[in-house]
């Protein structure tokens, strides 16, 4: 065991953000430290490797400047850690946690290791508290409940901010406006994106904290972020007895930012390039989500997924599918016509639904209402595509009926001006399905 | 033997402990983090650690068990739910809290058994290797205890025990004790293996009538995601005609798995009316918990599965889902810098794999008792990519294959089983049984049904270019009784009464869906119009 830093200046071979330090004594796996530049600049890094007295390093930062000579590299001892307190609250931090807002960072309470343990699957509290987002294509079909983990399946140009920005402002997570946070993650988002989210968030009565890294900064902190912003949660969830939400945008950018550092660590590349351990990696992230039993608080998280070539069958959205209790997925057709938010039911799913929704929870008609919105509209989508053939004529009354219902179902359940309810969002449906059933009924 | 770490990389620690010997077990670093010798070198030997290492410092001590990773089997396996090392979760958390921190052990319990033997043998009888003296009481289960060796017994102890006292002592001096340690990678032996000829109800019409399970014989299911997987294996684990279920979560979602855990302390087993969670081993290693042990959690669930087979039990092994455990190999072997086969996993998955499942089998135990440990997996291959080489491997072994659908799962037809492209190799001997033990007319009844699917298909693409009015009023008939069975028959809410179904009762309800098709088509015969038909069918 080392009581002080060490400090090294024998760095060897370097290969953009990574090197290897020779001659180090018992370094520690995952161990942070610091690289002095010769121009004075500090950046850290982390242990990834070690062989011997030989240490892999990568740092977190441009390195641009360094030489091997007379940087030094100081070994902390210790793990990333986040530093915590209640005045964490309400500020902005960069992604490696330095205050972006002027402001001195507080007096931390503690100091906890940023990538967390695995929770005991016998102590987690299995989630089935509703919560009544506003919008009915979620409330009424795919619910959402407290510790769920919900990923916006989006595309490029789709309006998921849009929608991440509707449910914090219309969501009613607590009762209390105290208890809840959001956690607000953005990875490598462009400045437009950034500036519309933080518009919301200050819109907002209700605390919350947010990691910010841009576009234009450090890959690597893109790692780092999303662990800092969930050992917050965890923190304010379990040790505060706070409801938090977390928001991350974008984990396409952050799987990007895991493939090229990967590479740079030349592993071997699984599918499109990823590495093989990316299902692991978004575990790791993805899983923090839950419930404690016998403890308040909840850590619920709508991370936002942008598909590219808008493909669902692509590794992150596909890995990303595996690992959260279903899926929000955008529709481009949808958005063309003018549907907000423009959410595709078909492929959408909520897993946890069946244990939120009912007598108790919302209403006790719920599920058949979901059900049969759902299989009327299933039928529908089946239907166009056989309109498409034999036109409308061609298609028996019944059938003509189910058309309709489609089209107003997407028309006036799916797309919304306004916040509703979850009593109105399930008026709504009975409505539109009575409206088509009578129709059926009278001609038959 | 004590040496010290020397490098670190990912899930692997390189040491300079010499004269370790393959797989055997190795405590590692401060913690004593659980590691097993899976490379030797001229000068110490690479260790796969089956924790996470952040944190350990080069230099940090490593002990040589000299064992191989082992499960410890003994009475209370049953009605627990253990990490892929065979630690008690339950346990665990009450010690150690919410959250698992790498090193948390627990020491066994030196004496806080409940339970009571009772021998079968008495002092002075001679036994033979494998064969039992005796068994404690485990729920409803009887729970055999092996001789560890032959011998003459000396002196045999009824009544409650320590697990670290014997309950009998040869005139050797050997002790038999009520528990064994069984290393994990190797298959617990058994005298013969029997040819799979029973059905293994599984309580899902669609599986039991046309894509049946055999009793030791292995299922594979793949789809993927939100193809209902997971609900499925749960769903077969609640309601399998079997005495004992072993199911593992592999690398998974932890919520699963506490859902689980609480449906099954609370629902009750169909066939025996008891708590399912008396006849349920669980396994859970989620997807966020440490890689090496998912790779090794199928094992450790194997071989508790196996020891009860031994007992002469039928064994039902679920894992969910193998995927995931083939891409811990793939994390392990990359670790290893071992030369990649496709896809990046490596060359020895499929030779693995097929160990694994070849696990499976309808047995006469060493004790000439029948038992059976049967196997239902699920495959989750990326991109839904059925030409990927988890998928492919299981394939090649497996003998019934569950093709799930995302066409189906979109449109909440549950269990999203595909009919056109599943199959069952196991079909020929099980169509028999059923048509002797469950009703003569089984086969019959599934030729038809599979017919009338088939045919069904064929219909439905002329229809879509057509248009259903364009069919013969006999097609028409066709396609509504179809529709019926695939909405009837073939699917299954797993949320209603209807999740399980008796083999009776599936055959009863398909029995009647093919009669009104006959009488259908009968009174078309006789000139009735098909609207009136189709309206006295609907009621």
């Amino acid at each position: 065991m080392r009581l002080a830093e060490h400090l090294y200046s024998t760095i060897g071979s370097v290969r953009s953000q990574l090197f290897f330090v020779e001659k180090v004594h018992q370094a520690r796996m995952g161990e942070i430290v610091r690289v002095v530049f010769p121009d004075g600049r500090e950046l850290e890094g982390e242990v990834l490797k070690i062989d011997n007295d030989t240490v892999l390093i990568q740092i977190f930062g441009d390195c641009s400047g360094m030489d091997r000579k007379s940087s030094t590299v100081i070994f902390s001892g210790s793990l990333k850690q986040a530093p915590l307190s209640p005045s964490m609250l309400n500020r902005i931090y960069s992604g490696s946690f330095q205050p972006m807002d002027g402001k001195p960072l507080y007096v931390p309470d503690k100091w906890q290791p940023v990538t967390g343990y695995p929770m005991n699957p016998t102590k987690r509290e299995r989630p089935q508290e509703f919560i009544e987002t506003g919008l009915s294509c979620i409330d009424g079909l795919n619910t959402l409940v407290k510790g769920q983990k919900l990923p916006v399946f989006s595309c490029a140009g789709l309006p998921a901010k849009e929608i991440i920005s509707r449910i914090l402002q219309d969501s009613k997570m607590s009762k209390n406006e105290t208890d809840f946070a959001v956690i607000f993650i953005a990875l490598g988002l462009t400045h437009h994106e950034y500036s519309f989210y933080m518009r919301t968030l200050e819109q907002m009565t209700s605390n919350f904290v947010a990691f910010i890294n841009l576009a234009e900064d450090s890959v690597v902190e893109r790692l780092l972020a999303p662990r800092f912003g969930l050992t917050t949660a965890e923190y304010l969830a379990y040790e505060k007895g706070m409801d938090t939400l977390v928001i991350i945008a974008d984990i396409t950018n952050y799987c990007d930012a895991l493939r090229e550092l990967s590479m740079a660590r030349e592993e071997l590349p699984g599918r499109r390039g990823y590495p093989g351990y990316m299902y692991s990696d978004l575990a790791s992230l993805f899983e923090r989500a839950g419930r404690i039993t016998d403890l308040p608080g909840s850590v619920t998280m709508l991370p936002v997924i942008t598909m590219p070539e808008d493909d669902i069958t692509h590794p992150i959205p596909d890995l990303t599918g595996y690992i959260t209790e279903g899926q929000i997925v955008l529709s481009r057709e949808l958005h063309q016509r003018g549907i907000f938010p423009p959410v595709d039911i078909l492929p959408s799913l909520s897993r946890l639904m069946q244990k939120g929704i009912g007598p108790g929870m919302t209403r006790d008609d719920h599920r058949e209402v979901a059900n049969r919105l759902y299989a009327q509209y299933a039928r529908g989508i089946d239907l166009r595509g056989l309109e498409a053939i034999v036109g409308r004529e061609g298609l028996s009354e019944d059938d003509r009926i189910i058309l309709d219902f489609s089209a107003a179902f997407e028309e006036e359940f799916i797309h919304q001006e306004q916040r509703r309810t979850i009593k109105e969002t399930l008026d709504c449906g009975l409505d539109l399905l009575s409206r088509f059933t009578r129709a059926r009924t009278k001609e038959g | 033997m004590q040496g010290k770490v020397i490098g670190i990389s990912g899930p692997t620690v390189t040491v300079d402990l010499e004269d370790l010997t393959l797989y055997e077990r190795v405590t590692v670093g401060h913690s004593k983090l659980q590691g097993e010798v899976v490379r030797l070198k001229s000068s110490g030997a690479v260790i796969q650690v089956y924790e996470e290492t952040k944190g350990m410092c080069v230099g940090e001590p490593v002990i040589r068990q000299g064992v191989p990773l082992t499960v410890r089997l003994a009475p209370g396996l049953l009605n627990e739910i253990f990490d892929g090392l065979q630690r008690p979760l339950q346990r665990l958390g009450d010690a150690f809290g919410p959250f698992i921190r790498p090193g948390d052990v627990l020491t066994v319990d030196p004496c806080g058994n409940q339970y009571i033997f009772i021998p079968e043998k008495k002092a002075g009888d001679e036994v033979t290797g494998g064969e039992y003296i005796g068994y404690v009481e485990e729920g409803r289960f009887k729970h055999y205890i092996a001789a560890g060796q032959g011998g003459i017994i000396r002196q045999i102890t009824e009544g409650e025990f320590c697990p670290d006292d014997p309950v009998a002592i040869l005139e050797d001096d050997y002790r038999i004790l009520t528990y064994q340690q069984w290393p994990i990678r190797v298959s617990r032996p058994y005298r013969k293996k029997l040819f799979p000829r029973e059905l293994l109800v599984t309580g899902q019409r669609v599986i039991d009538f046309l894509f049946p399970l055999a009793r030791g014989g292995t299922a594979v299911l793949p789809g993927g995601f939100g193809t209902g997987k997971t609900i499925l294996e749960q769903a077969i684990a609640k309601f399998a005609e079997v005495d004992i279920v072993v199911y593992v979560g592999c690398g998974e979602r932890g919520n699963e798995m506490a859902e689980m855990l609480e449906e099954f302390r609370s629902l009750t087993d169909p066939w025996t009316g008891r708590r399912l969670l008396e006849r349920t081993i669980l396994v859970a290693n989620t997807s966020n918990m440490p890689v090496a042990a998912r790779e090794a959690s199928i094992y450790t669930a194997v071989s508790m599965a196996e020891y009860y087979r031994d007992m002469g039990y039928n064994v039902l092994l679920l894992a969910d889902s193998i995927s995931r455990w083939a891409e811990a190999l793939r994390e392990i072997s990359s670790a290893l810098e071992e030369m990649p086969g496709e896809e990046g996993y490596p060359t020895y998955l499929a030779s693995r794999l097929s160990g694994f499942m070849a696990r499976a089998g309808a047995v006469q135990t060493l004790n000439g008792r029948i038992g059976s440990l049967s196997m239902v997996l699920s495959v989750s291959p990326p991109g839904g990519d059925f030409t990927e080489p988890t998928t492919q491997a299981c394939l090649r072994n497996t003998g019934t294959f569950l093709m799930l659908d995302t066409d189906l799962a979109y449109r909440r037809h549950f269990p999203a089983i595909n009919w056109s492209q599943s199959f069952s190799l196991y079909d020929t001997e099980i169509t028999e049984f059923c048509s002797r033990e469950i009703a003569p007319d089984w086969p019959d009844m599934k030729k038809r049904c599979q017919a009338l699917l088939n045919k069904e298909e064929k219909l439905r693409e002329v229809a879509e270019i057509v248009g259903a009015e364009g069919l013969q009023d006999t097609d028409r008939l066709l396609m509504y009784v179809a529709e019926q069975i695939r909405s009837r028959f073939l699917c299954q809410n797993s949320f209603t009464d209807d999740a399980f179904s008796t083999p009776e009762s599936t055959f009863e309800l398909i029995k009647k869906l093919i009669t009104l098709y006959d009488s259908g088509l009968a009174k078309l015969e006789q000139g009735e119009p098909l609207v009136e038909i189709l309206e006295g069918l609907a009621q």
